[in-house]
């Protein structure tokens, strides 16, 4: 098989603030195939996007990432200095962020800070430079490109501003791209506008894409394989197809049930009870056990690795230990 | 390649013949409606070209003394009267436009460079460096900042030189503070993390992306800086470790005629309407900007 283009393995990131040291990221393990979409799905603070500030290196003071190997096409990058890691950032690994209204910066025209970016990388002049902006303007869709590079951002909608902020990380033509929550501040027909247009980038040109979101739904669209974070740590793991028809871990479950659906006529809407433990607060036993419904003693005492749970899909989960506790899951779907 | 779907109309807010306005622009235009804004930026321009034109307008020399017009109250020769060396005081209250003016500018070109600059290091950077500029800053706004003026003066010297060089160092913390809170808060915003995504080094970052979003504020406390400048610079020459004779400054003016307060009161009126006329008009024109520029350029 093919060498993955971004391995992350043992990755550990924490933040050290008053209240002692906070391990946001807590050995994470995961790879990224050329030309493959992965989606990482967990609530608000599970540890994805500082997964994701990790892989760039972005991360500052209090955190810091304590452990672990981040191989980009065979070189680990944690081993980078800040120098070589500026020219991987955006030429090899682009991101995009969650707020369109606020990653552009308002007191600049729009072909500016496009330029920018391709100037810093490409070291081409200034017109080339504006030409292959225009190009990448068009290829994210945008009409009347050439007239857009002028102006400024206040006068573009939400929509627009995602495609120019795509068009920003995709025009130096990065190996892969991070897109963190980028749909989640948008209206829902431009959503799916710009997930199209985000899977077509990928057909096209062969970018790895890292999604970054807690929309099952986006998720169900766009990825090939699927990570679940939970409080820091990787829960499951598999193929989209896998996980979305058999779910391995209670928490997958409760998120895939936790879906509205609009065939089933539902009085009220299934929610995983409780909240996200802040990340450290739980010692021992698995972080999910205090809201899980199939928690038993050893839930709270021990705390699982991820296991096989069958096809190569992953879960951490101690169910998974023996056969007959697994099937209690099975039963809980059907 | 395959192009994607056209927008519909709705994405497209801007109409085709609208012209790109700047943030900057649309400042202009709310400035624009501010009346006592626009009073303030004429009497600024009324000082300005007096400095210029100093030479044209003025109807005599600052030292063309007539000691046989000592103190003659304000007449058709003399529109604001004469000084105990029988000057004409309309000239020198003219030519000593340009020298608060200069004091004025350039004190706070000085303070506002240098503060920004150590604004911009220690809130971009935070931490160590931080807190040592931020402290220093604590420790020179500790004292009265005359006090601090004249003790620099009393170090290199009374000129209007080193009151201009006393003016610049006292406003520095002013400026280093109001650009350090600034940087903090557009240190967080997503288009810096965008920046830093893109690959770009953290001195671009300052001075491509952190300082034009700080420029508002500092563009506001410059003006305003301005008066007080203005203001300080005639106080250090009334005591005597600015300006020195005979040079036309309005507080010199001030000191040197108030003797004669009583038998020539339009010796010392005429300077003290010009220092008001000057810092009122800054302070308008300061108020405007603010009103303008500090409800956050981008809407």
């Amino acid at each position: 098989m093919e060498q993955p283009v971004l391995n992350v393995s043992g990755l550990e990131t924490h933040f050290f603030t008053d209240d002692g040291e906070i391990p946001a990221v807590d050995s994470v393990d995961f790879h990224v195939n050329k030309g493959e979409v992965l989606g990482i799905v967990g609530e608000s603070g599970s540890g994805k996007s500082v997964t994701s500030l990790s892989i760039m290196q972005l991360i500052s003071a209090p955190g810091k990432v304590v452990g672990g190997e981040i191989s980009y096409k065979g070189e680990n990058l944690l081993l980078k200095s800040e120098k070589q890691m500026r020219k991987i950032r955006g030429n090899e690994i682009g991101m995009i962020f969650q707020e369109p209204m606020t990653s552009l910066n308002p007191v600049f025209k729009i072909g500016n800070q496009l330029v920018e970016g391709i100037r810093i990388h490409k070291k081409w002049n200034k017109k080339d430079s504006w030409a292959h902006a225009i190009k990448f303007l068009k290829l994210v869709g945008l009409p009347r490109a050439e007239e857009l590079m002028n102006e400024y951002p206040h006068q573009l909608s939400g929509g627009m501003r995602q495609r120019v902020m795509i068009a920003m990380a995709m025009a130096c033509e990065p190996d892969v791209l991070i897109a963190d929550e980028p749909t989640t501040a948008l209206d829902v027909t431009i959503q799916a506008q710009i997930l199209e247009l985000m899977k077509r980038l990928n057909n096209e040109t062969n970018t790895s894409i890292i999604m970054i979101t807690h929309d099952l739904g986006v998720v169900a669209e766009m990825c090939d394989r699927i990570v679940v974070m939970y409080s820091g740590k990787i829960v499951e793991q598999g193929t989209t197809k896998e996980i979305f028809e058999s779910p391995k871990h209670p928490y997958t479950i409760g998120l895939i049930e936790s879906v509205p659906d609009v065939r089933s006529r539902k009085e009220r809407l299934y929610s995983i009870p409780g909240n996200v433990p802040k990340p450290g607060s739980i010692k021992t036993g698995c972080h999910f056990a205090p809201r899980c419904k199939f928690a038993f003693d050893k839930c709270f005492e021990e705390t699982p690795e991820l296991m096989d749970a069958g096809q190569g899909q992953l879960a951490r989960c101690w169910l998974h230990e023996d056969k007959e506790k697994a099937a209690l899951l099975e039963k809980v779907e059907s | 390649m395959a192009e994607i779907a056209p927008q519909k109309q709705t994405n497209v807010p801007k109409q085709p013949d609208e012209e790109v306005i700047s943030p900057w622009r649309e400042a202009w235009k709310g400035f624009r409606r501010n009346k006592l804004a626009m009073v303030g930026m004429g009497i600024v321009l009324f000082f300005i070209l007096l400095a210029i034109f100093a030479g044209v307008i003025a109807p005599e020399g600052i030292n063309d003394q007539k000691l046989s017009e000592r103190l003659q109250s304000p007449s058709a020769s003399h529109w604001f009267g004469t000084d105990d060396f029988g000057r004409d005081i309309l000239s020198r209250i003219i030519y000593g436009a340009r020298i608060s003016l200069w004091v004025g500018f350039f004190a706070v070109l000085g303070s506002a460079a240098i503060g920004s600059l150590l604004g911009l290091i220690a809130g971009y950077y935070g931490r160590m460096v931080d807190t040592i500029i931020s402290r220093i800053f604590d420790i020179m706004l500790a004292f009265p900042s005359i006090l601090l003026a004249i003790a620099v003066v009393a170090v290199l010297g009374p000129s209007l030189r080193n009151a201009l060089i006393a003016i610049a160092i006292i406003n520095i913390p002013n400026f280093g503070r109001l650009v350090r809170s600034r940087v903090l808060s557009v240190k967080q915003e997503e288009y810096v993390m965008a920046a830093r995504a893109v690959g770009m080094r953290d001195t671009r970052i300052i001075f491509s992306h952190v300082l034009p979003n700080s420029l508002a504020p500092i563009i506001v406390q410059g003006t305003l800086a301005i008066a007080t400048a203005i203001l300080e610079a005639a106080a250090l020459s009334f005591l005597g470790l600015g300006a020195q004779a005979p040079q036309p400054e309005w507080g010199k003016m001030l000191a040197d005629s108030r003797q004669y307060i009583i038998q020539a009161p339009w010796t010392v009126f005429f300077p003290g309407l010009a220092i008001m006329l000057t810092v009122l008009g800054f302070n308008l024109l300061g108020d405007g900007l603010r009103d303008a520029l500090d409800p956050k350029m981008k809407k």
